[in-house]
């Protein structure tokens, strides 16, 4: 019976329904929850800022000589830039991009952290070992320093790469959590009868012990948006990765190279892009937040 | 069983021998110490190769930067960059690994690409202790001062205090470090105008002498200031919620009811009982930090204009300074492993439950 159930409906497609149940359940549980519904609350109004707000707000691009650094008014929600061109306009449609390569950064950290924390933990001895010896020195590599040097690497116009190299480096901390938690899984008895059923390491690692795990997953993997978007401005503000098009790390840039940090008049030139992605983060880290306090009910006390 | 068999089958002179071995690479020490150079070794080789795969050379930008900057046509450019640098590309990659890694043991780190005649080592001697300075000095700080308010935090939980410093320490451990430096620098320096941001560049006021003396230590505290108070305040918050949480854990133990129940001043109790054990899983979260602090000094250092090491390396990645970008990465990592290495063998001192020597 059940095998003929298993043969029916493939096995990817029942975890993904899971998957959006168990979203779906979590988004309900957040919305009583008064920390995680902020931080939902802010999520939703970036996502219509960023996705939505570009069809309906125009990019200005025309530089207004008499117009520069003009305080916010009803025009200039946000004021005015060095050159005139309007801030609020370059807010909406600088948020895009990088929110996509730190989603598409956290989901690679994510995916290596777990799927090699849950492998090193299920097969012990020498893949353990190995694993956490790379692991240690990993986290031991100075990683702002190292992103410096890969970023060099990274083209105009080319996110995957900054994705890439963005991902590859996030994931030791949270593998090391992921081994300790799955080595307490383990010991759990249907991960037990799942070997003496003989299901192999696979089915054991995806299909018995992580789905357990997806409450901790998720919360890690709101987490590595929020590191992932942070690391993406500091490497655009340092100047190491090409510039290109309009985004909150580069309006912060030339924010910078233009002086507008020295002078009180360009207050919302340089505040404007830098509490956008402030605001990002905390948004996730409440949504973070209540998610762990409704997984966790321990934590509500 | 037959590995303890064949030991005592050996005469005796091997058996202690072997014994010897045994308990050397058991033993915590030797064994620590083994892999802090590994780390070291790997981290090195990794960094040579992936600078050599950088798109560009600084040969390259040299010459992209003269014909910009003079207006001189390519092989004007190329012929001037060429007499510059001495090192040769074209020798085979593993031939100039071997010979930088022979360089390396007999201590030369080797000249830089671009300030041409100035070994790496001494760039290294002039900046790197100003981040030391400023990045320990603020880790401190900042570790005392979290320690402290979150003991407060965790005696006076759910009260108005403590929600208040658990909302700062969530928002300023959720924002990117250097962006609360920008903040910083916004507010104090250019809206409040609490400070003059033009003498505070640099790491000394230009003219002032080197030496022990109480102007000159003013003065690198003055200009360190906004630097230190960006690391305190980016990392403050991590330690105050650690040690709230660790605090509220270890005041339900029952060692403090007895203590409690034995009539000790509640000051004895909260720094011999709750506050030792409270503060011992934070001596390894310190540990793990350093790498990530260090290593964002180089951004924080760019945005103050503070003269250290994190900013030097930023420029020499720019400029493809290969020997610099080594050098200093070398350093930086070497900064974190010793730093590493120190607590582990400084723990056991802390907590003598884990002071034990060979298998875990």
């Amino acid at each position: 019976m059940a095998s003929q159930q298993q043969a029916l409906s493939p096995v990817r497609r029942s975890v993904v329904v899971d998957m959006l149940f168990g979203m779906w359940s979590g988004v309900v549980l957040l919305a009583r929850n008064r920390v995680g519904l902020i931080g939902l609350i802010g999520l939703v109004a970036f996502i219509l800022l960023t996705f939505v707000g570009p069809y309906i707000v125009p990019l200005d691009t025309t530089v207004k000589v008499d117009q520069i650094y003009v305080p916010p008014s009803w025009e200039h929600p946000l004021g005015t830039d060095s050159q005139g061109k309007d801030i609020w306009s370059q807010i909406v449609h600088g948020g895009r991009e990088l929110i996509l390569i730190s989603v598409g950064a956290a989901l690679l950290s994510t995916l290596i952290g777990a799927s090699l924390g849950a492998l090193s933990a299920v097969a012990g001895g020498w893949v353990d070992s190995l694993v956490m010896f790379l692991t240690d020195i990993w986290l031991t590599i100075p990683q702002l320093p190292l992103l410096i040097v890969l970023a060099a690497f990274v083209r105009v116009n080319n996110p995957v790469t900054l994705i890439l190299i963005i991902g590859l480096l996030s994931w030791p901390a949270f593998l090391r959590a992921v081994r300790s938690q799955v080595l307490a899984i383990k010991q759990s008895d249907f991960v037990e009868a799942a070997r003496v059923l003989d299901l192999g390491t696979g089915h054991i690692i995806f299909r018995e012990i992580l789905p357990n795990m997806m409450s901790y997953i998720t919360i890690n993997f709101i987490l590595a948006i929020t590191a992932a978007m942070g690391f993406q401005a500091t490497l655009i503000f340092l100047g190491v990765v090409p510039l290109s098009g309009t985004n909150w790390g580069v309006m912060i840039r030339f924010a910078d190279t233009r002086g507008a940090i020295f002078s009180q008049d360009s207050f919302w030139y340089i505040m404007a892009p830098v509490m956008a992605i402030s605001l990002f983060q905390l948004a996730l880290v409440a949504l973070e937040r209540g998610f762990a306090e409704v997984f966790n009910p321990r934590l509500r006390s | 069983m037959s590995k303890a068999a064949l030991t005592q089958a050996e005469p005796r002179a091997s058996v202690d021998w072997r014994r010897w071995v045994r308990a050397i690479a058991r033993s915590f020490l030797v064994r620590r110490i083994a892999k802090a150079l590994f780390t070291i070794f790997f981290v090195t080789s990794l960094l040579f190769f992936l600078v050599r795969l950088m798109p560009s050379n600084p040969l390259e930008i040299y010459i992209q930067e003269l014909m910009s900057q003079y207006g001189m046509s390519y092989q004007d450019a190329a012929s001037q960059a060429a007499s510059l640098f001495s090192i040769d590309f074209d020798a085979p990659l593993w031939q100039q690994y071997l010979n930088y890694l022979a360089d390396l043991l007999r201590g030369n780190l080797g000249m830089s690409l671009r300030s041409t005649g100035t070994p790496v080592v001494d760039i290294i001697r002039q900046f790197l202790p100003w981040t030391l300075f400023s990045v320990g000095l603020g880790l401190l700080i900042s570790f005392a001062l979290g320690i402290g308010l979150g003991m407060i935090m965790a005696y006076r939980r759910d009260s108005w205090l403590d929600n208040l410093l658990s909302l700062f320490a969530s928002i300023t451990t959720s924002i990117t470090p250097f962006l609360l430096g920008i903040m910083i620098i916004v507010f104090v320096a250019v809206q409040w105008r609490w400070v003059n941001f033009a003498e505070l560049r640099g790491s000394t006021s230009p003219g002032i002498q080197p030496g022990f003396t109480l102007e000159f230590i003013k003065d690198i505290l003055w200009h360190a200031m906004l630097p230190i108070g960006t690391y305190v305040l980016t990392t403050v918050g991590f330690w105050m919620l650690s040690m709230r949480s660790s605090t509220v854990a270890t005041l339900g133990e029952d060692y403090v009811t007895v203590a409690r129940a034995r009539g000790l001043s509640d000051g004895r109790i909260a720094t011999a009982y709750v506050g030792r054990n409270a503060v011992l899983p934070l001596v390894t979260q310190f540990t793990l930090s350093l790498a990530g602090v260090i290593g964002g000094s180089a951004v924080i250092e760019r945005l103050f204009s503070y003269q250290g090491i994190g900013a030097q390396l930023v420029a020499s990645v720019i400029q493809r300074d290969y020997s610099v970008m080594q050098g200093i990465f070398l350093i930086l990592t070497v900064a974190v492993v010793v730093a590493n290495l120190l607590t582990d063998l400084f723990y056991g001192v802390l907590d003598p439950r884990i002071r034990v020597t060979g298998e875990e």
